[in-house]
């Protein structure tokens, strides 16, 4: 049935596919972009998805920030005390969430908690046709749906990260000085001494700010883009969740090589 | 939910975010100890300054005084001219003597400034005419591998 013409034009439409979905995603936010003024000028649609992606998202970037600063505390200690130098325990903490763990850990938790919930929302109103009726009644959906969301995510992601890398520090502390009794007066000046405010702290900010764009876009993007059924729905999330995590991953790769080239 | 609730939620949102951020630049980064508000540079020619880096600290008696801001080379003298910027409270004597030593056993390197008797103190661009080089561990070794091949010698 197959004959190798027909492989080969399917490798083609597969790559076509492929290629004009990557071309209308950045159309796409183009056009949020373009029309993002609305979500402004009515600053309480905005305000109420920063509620829905970001407060909602609280408990669980507190409680894993807390739980990936302890787990590092116990991990990072075991290994130091083979050196016999434990009072590095809070850079070691310190660096690896600044740096690292933060952004990535709370962009994963927050494309899984808030990415999901805006595709689902989104595919949900195409499904029902809500999305064609508001442009019927010359509502622009980007506007009024779709942007709102989009700036709600970008807006809540570096505030999540920060919070999150601040949890795994108390969290580090916790376990490191008042659970196995590294002293507190080494712990806190040695990582005040080598964590650099503008080199470690503001680049995880930056890369916050990255993955809160990408998250936000492919969240809203998989949604609109989703075909018009319940399963394709439910695929559509799924994409949101695989293609964010992968992004992130990608991204941070790049964005690290690009910040900390190892000349300190 | 009505808007004050909403507005109420997500100011609360808000204000731990940046609370967050506060945290991380005072209590876990260096915005605090790093206040230098006034600086001045000063520059030390080196014939080898082993693994400095720049960022590093430049110390006087032990103090963190300032950092080191650049590391090149001049192709005129062959040498590493290392420029510091230094904090502007601290002045140092003109023989001041700039040398490059080693934290700990495998720490960072740094620059140390021992403090001479000079009345004159040195000025913003002024050059340390006294320097002395890190130490290289492999011709440490060879000069002692050497020494010990010549006492053997001797004794024949």
């Amino acid at each position: 049935m197959l004959s190798p013409l027909g492989l080969v034009r399917q490798l083609g439409h597969a790559t076509v596919e492929r290629i004009w979905r990557l071309g209308f995603a950045a159309r796409f936010l183009f056009a949020i972009i373009l029309y993002s003024g609305a979500s402004f000028r009515r600053l309480g649609l905005t305000i109420r998805e920063i509620y829905v992606s970001g407060v909602l998202s609280l408990l669980i970037i507190v409680v894993s920030g807390l739980f990936v600063g302890m787990v590092l505390g116990l991990q990072g200690f075991e290994t130091l005390q083979r050196f016999g130098s434990t009072e590095a325990l809070g850079i070691m903490v310190a660096l690896s969430l600044t740096r690292e763990l933060g952004p990535v850990v709370a962009g994963l938790l927050f494309a899984s908690r808030a990415g999901s919930s805006v595709t689902a929302e989104i595919g949900l109103m195409k499904a029902t046709e809500q999305l064609k009726a508001m442009d019927m009644m010359a509502v622009n959906p980007i506007a009024r749906v779709v942007a709102p969301r989009f700036w709600g995510g970008v807006i809540s992601m570096p505030l999540l990260a920060a919070l999150f890398s601040s949890m795994g520090v108390i969290g580090g502390w916790l376990v490191g000085v008042v659970f196995i009794g590294v002293d507190e007066g080494a712990f806190w000046s040695q990582m005040q001494a080598s964590v650099d405010f503008r080199y470690d702290i503001v680049n995880g900010i930056i890369k916050s700010v990255v993955f809160g764009v990408a998250v936000s876009l492919i969240a809203v993007f998989e949604g609109y883009d989703s075909v018009p059924t319940a399963e394709g729905v439910s695929r559509a999330i799924t994409r949101t969740v695989v293609t964010s995590a992968l992004t992130i991953l990608a991204l941070d790769f790049v964005l690290t090589s690009f910040m900390f080239r190892g000349t300190s | 939910m009505n808007r004050t609730v909403l507005d109420l939620w997500v100011g609360f949102f808000v204000a731990i975010g940046i609370a967050a951020v506060l945290f991380l630049a005072l209590k876990v980064g260096n915005l605090s100890s790093a206040h230098m508000s006034e600086t001045y540079v000063l520059k030390a020619n080196f014939d080898n300054i082993g693994g400095l880096k720049v960022r590093g600290p430049v110390k006087s008696a032990g103090v963190v005084v300032g950092r080191i801001a650049d590391i090149r080379f001049d192709s005129a003298s062959y040498e590493a001219v290392v420029t510091m910027t230094i904090d502007g409270r601290y002045q140092f004597p003109k023989d001041t003597f700039a040398g490059i030593y080693t934290a700990g056993l495998l720490g960072e390197q740094f620059v140390g400034l021992e403090v001479g008797g000079d009345e004159k103190m040195l000025a913003a661009g002024d050059v340390i005419a006294k320097t002395q080089s890190a130490v290289v561990l492999e011709k440490l070794i060879s000069q002692f591998l050497f020494s010990k091949a010549a006492d053997g010698q001797d004794k024949k």
